[in-house]
């Protein structure tokens, strides 16, 4: 029972302090999880984002619901989504009760023009740490830059990148293997 | 019957959206504001507002401030279960299913094309808000002090935010 309190209150804090999306939330996990709980690795993280980014509904609930997975199976998973989700559901309901009255409060408004730019600064830590353990060959610095571009300049669906990759993959795990039988 | 409506709605949005974030925003805003006319224009644009100032995904924010304005805090709580509830099980499903089939050697090569493939989206994700949130200065500079602090004094990514939004009003009022 006090594992899953504490894992609640990691969590809870996690969703206390998502903002700016799903991975930037990742690089708050990776300190919970990787450094200080040392229960996960940084590779594991690299799996969970792929999936959490290829099934529909909020990226961020699905890589919490994932990591408590890993953690302590279907009830971790509970216990994750019910943390991640309750900072957000408290928030917007204070919020929607007094938003008028907070609305034009410029102090506020300062707050998260800081933030913003800051979110930049956590992804990018992100993307350092989750390419670590990704060995640098030319199949895998290729799909690197095939991937980006095909979402920065061709404007490609997430999605549609996941799934090409994937096959990409599968095709270049057979031949290898094919190759490795002669 | 109200009630219902907005629990098939937000099912409808937690199944059918992917991509998380302002991607789910056009999804979010046809079921909201044109199907049910739960918000107007304004109101949702309000709601986006919102979501900026508060944590957790912009689908959980709306799916929330929806159900509570419309059936209070019971509401609130169904509206956000319903947009989470689809992907909570197929999240656990898969999660399952891989656990079990790590070495099938199909799905050691799927995840040998993702996990590249992951770093190129986050990279995309991180210079798509590098050119939205990034725009003088004074941003500018709170992102390389946020980089020295994270990377250089280790600081923990939740003392960050706060840290930078500090920043933020210290830059911005003057």
């Amino acid at each position: 029972m006090q594992e899953y309190l504490k894992l609640f209150i990691i969590f809870f804090r996690i969703g206390a302090f998502t903002f700016g999306g799903g991975y930037a939330m990742l690089a708050i996990m990776q300190r919970e999880f990787v450094d200080r709980e040392q229960i996960l690795t940084e590779s594991d993280f690299l799996d969970i984002a792929a999936i959490a980014q290829s099934l529909p509904g909020p990226v961020a609930v699905n890589t919490s619901v994932f990591v408590g997975y890993k953690i302590k199976g279907r009830r971790g998973s509970l216990v994750a989504l019910l943390g991640t989700v309750l900072p957000s559901l408290i928030t917007i309901m204070l919020l929607a009760t007094f938003y008028y009255k907070i609305k034009d409060i410029e102090t506020i408004q300062l707050f998260f023009k800081g933030v913003r730019p800051a979110i930049v600064s956590l992804i990018f830590l992100s993307a350092i740490r989750l390419s670590k353990p990704i060995e640098k060959t030319k199949f895998n610095i290729s799909i690197v830059l095939l991937s980006l571009a095909g979402i920065v300049i061709l404007k490609i669906h997430p999605i549609f990148i996941i799934i090409i990759c994937a096959t990409i993959g599968y095709l270049y795990n057979r031949k290898e293997s094919k190759d490795g039988d002669i | 019957m109200g009630i219902f409506s907005v629990i098939i709605s937000f099912l409808k949005i937690g199944a059918f959206s992917f991509g998380g974030g302002y991607a789910m925003l056009p999804v979010i805003q046809e079921e909201v504001v044109n199907i049910n006319r739960w918000l107007t224009e304004s109101e949702f644009i309000d709601i986006v507002a919102i979501s900026q100032m508060s944590p957790g995904p912009i689908s959980v924010n709306v799916a929330t401030f929806v159900g509570y304005i419309q059936h209070g805090i019971i509401g609130a709580i169904l509206a956000t279960t319903s947009v989470v509830i689809v992907s909570f099980f197929l999240v656990t499903s898969l999660a399952s299913f891989i656990t079990k089939n790590r070495e099938v050697p199909i799905i050691e090569g799927i995840f040998k094309g993702i996990r590249p493939a992951v770093i190129g989206l986050i990279s995309a994700a991180c210079i798509s808000l590098f050119t939205t949130s990034i725009i003088d200065i004074k941003s500018f500079t709170i992102a390389i002090i946020i980089l020295i602090a994270l990377f250089r004094f280790k600081l923990h990514p939740i003392g960050a935010i706060i840290f930078s939004g500090f920043l933020g009003i210290i830059f911005y009022s003057i």
